[in-house]
């Protein structure tokens, strides 16, 4: 395991104390009338008499000590070493939309390279009126786009197929990160080079020993895909390629080549590793489904969810979670308590964004009685995201990517949630 | 055709000598591949001293190192067992992909006729090829792949967006809702609290990831 936890998490057994005190001076309705009078009140506090750090203790912040359970999280057992592995970004704890870089998803094929803007070069060849050679300097002189997308990882969601596995939203959910991009659209370099139009496929790769190799339709290329250098204001960190990346918006996570370093026009796909022996879906006949590249609509409910279980007792409730399509914005979202007998629509924090992250919140009143908790998304093209029950009658268990069944949590009366399957 | 377009005259144009150096992909129809050749007796010998460490004497994997001999046949099982032999559609990519990302943490170490030599030993010993068979661009097509006709393309939209489409169930959606499935049965999830001293059970360990593909 790469990454141990060190930090100071709610556990559950410390859940589970913290729900005794709670239900100790259960409060039935109304505001709560204190008995004593509160020391964090009454006493003058430290920190309301004494100083703080000063402006120069931080040049490059960290969260603070008790956020230190907002991290990415290995599942060993997932892949034969952590070099050519993933990891899994906290969502059950995150809100809003956009991902903080420093905890966003890792997923690498040969680990995350360490290349300067010195020494980085990207290559355009191949049906071109001329071969070109950039450097960094040059990607930052082209005109820019800035776009928020989220990057998901076709295998998200990939070890739920055959039933439920993996106790949290994180590890269920989180091969995914949502971030604002500033970059050169790719169109802009292809134009460059002098594009050959009877070149009908780009094939991409990157500098790691991976390489990561795919190829995307032209029409792809053309349309929106971003040479990226900047992520949520800053740099690319370096596990998310940088110091330049692909964004190819709403596709699957593997195209978003990382450390980019070459772009060939070419007549056909390469038909590469990544898009024969991985990324193609094989149905429950045996016959597999190549080229899956867009996301389809999907949703979770990240908050009540297994690592964020209710603690505050009965009584108002804020439900939330994120929904998403690579085929367009999200036009709704619908949260069931009873595990799809009845649904009710949520509201959305803003409205949805095109191939970007959605938050949607629904407030109501927990009145203490278990809940089987789901959401489900709905798109601009009409789609409405599926159960697992019905995915699996069109595909069989054994696609491994794409899955973007409905999910269902089991918040138990005291507050702990489960990831469960319901018929 | 090259489009013409307004342009920024940025970078430089790539040298032929940079681009041969990059530019190593290798398609289905055997284009890019270049000179050379080797047998399966010397990829045995190739593959014993680079390879087999993790995939196997036989190509048959070891531990949790991908297998690539084996299982054709299977794809429509409960546990399909995906090889070069079983699932992978062309020769062209097992070429380029040894070629460029393998062994695994010391890439684009082997020469042409290596790769060659050990993409023979793989397709010998998926029983594709006799021990005598020699891989070159000459032979390149010759050889055919099981699962070649294995794939179609993404047909998602008509099989599933037009019957997943429009308005859907409010109220009274189902009579009876069951639990079918709990996760912490299973119990395969990472502990939050002392990750490290939490010694995961290694059967349901097994059991699952025997269940599902990882994520690689």
């Amino acid at each position: 395991m790469s990454k141990t936890f060190t930090g100071k998490p709610t556990s559950r057994r410390a859940f589970l104390r913290g729900t005794a005190a709670a239900a100790a001076g259960a409060i039935t309705a109304g505001a709560a009338k204190a008995e004593t009078p509160d020391p964090l009140i009454t006493e003058v506090q430290p920190w309301a008499n004494g100083f703080g750090d000063g402006v120069d203790a931080t040049p490059y912040g960290l969260p603070i000590e008790y956020e230190s359970d907002v991290i990415r999280r290995n599942v060993e057992w997932l892949t034969a070493d952590t070099i050519s592995s993933i990891n899994f970004t906290p969502i059950h704890a995150l809100d809003g939309t956009i991902t903080p870089q420093g905890c966003a998803f890792e997923r690498h094929h040969s680990g995350a390279i360490e290349l300067s803007k010195q020494d980085y070069r990207l290559m355009i060849n191949g049906m071109v009126d001329t071969p070109l050679i950039f450097t960094y300097a040059d990607l930052e002189r082209f005109p820019r786009e800035n776009h928020v997308y989220f990057c998901e990882c076709a295998a998200n969601t990939g070890m739920e197929w055959a039933g439920a596995q993996l106790n949290g939203a994180q590890f269920t959910h989180g091969m995914i990160h949502n971030m604002e991009y500033t970059g050169v659209p790719l169109r802009t370099l292809l134009e460059e080079a002098g594009y050959d139009t009877a070149g009908k496929w780009i094939y991409v790769e990157g500098a790691d020993a991976s390489s990561n190799g795919r190829s995307i339709p032209m029409e792809k290329a053309l349309d929106d895909v971003l040479v990226a250098f900047k992520a949520n204001g800053e740099a690319l960190r370096k596990e998310h390629g940088y110091p330049v990346r692909l964004v190819v918006p709403g596709w699957e996570g593997n195209m978003w080549i990382k450390w980019l370093r070459r772009i060939e026009v070419m007549e056909g796909p390469v038909e590469s590793r990544e898009e024969t022996s991985k990324y193609t879906d094989t149905l429950a006949d045996g016959i597999s489904r190549k080229w899956t590249w867009a996301m389809d609509a999907k949703s979770v409910v990240t908050s009540p969810s297994p690592q964020s279980p209710i603690t505050h007792g009965k009584g108002p409730l804020v439900i939330t979670g994120l929904a998403w399509s690579g085929r367009g914005a999200i036009k709704r979202v619908d949260v069931s308590k009873d595990g799809g007998k009845t649904w009710e629509t949520a509201r959305l924090a803003k409205p949805g964004e095109k191939m970007a992250l959605t938050r949607f919140y629904l407030d109501t009143e927990w009145d203490g009685e278990e809940m089987l908790l789901q959401s489900r998304a709905m798109d601009e093209t009409g789609y409405v995201q599926p159960t697992k029950t019905q995915l699996r009658e069109v595909r069989g268990e054994n696609s491994i990517y794409h899955n973007n069944c409905i999910q269902t949590w089991w918040v138990r009366p005291n507050g702990e949630a489960e990831n469960v399957e319901v018929s | 055709s090259p489009v013409l377009a307004e342009k920024f005259g940025l970078g430089r144009a790539a040298l032929p000598e940079e681009i041969a150096a990059w530019n190593l992909d290798v398609s289905p129809d055997g284009s890019g591949l270049p000179e050379g050749s080797g047998d399966v007796l010397t990829g045995e010998e190739v593959f014993a001293e680079k390879c087999a460490a993790c995939h196997g004497d036989f190509a048959e994997g070891v531990g949790n190192w991908p297998k690539l001999a084996g299982g054709q046949g299977t794809l429509a099982d409960k546990d399909p067992l995906k090889t070069v032999g079983s699932y992978w559609p062309y020769l062209s990519t097992t070429w380029d992909y040894v070629n460029r990302s393998m062994p695994f943490g010391n890439a684009q170490s082997l020469t042409n006729d290596e790769v060659y030599a050990i993409v023979a030993y793989i397709l010998y010993s998926n029983d594709l090829v006799d021990e005598d068979f020699e891989l070159s661009r000459d032979t390149f097509l010759d050889v055919e792949m099981p699962n070649a006709e294995g794939f179609i393309v993404d047909d998602r939209i008509e099989a599933e967006h037009a019957i997943w489409t429009g308005e859907p169930c409010m109220e009274n959606c189902k009579d009876s809702v069951e639990i079918t499935m709990r996760a912490l049965v299973l119990d395969v999830t990472p502990e939050e609290e002392g990750a490290e001293a939490e010694v995961v059970e290694p059967e349901p360990v097994e059991e699952a990831a025997a269940a599902t593909e990882a994520p690689d």
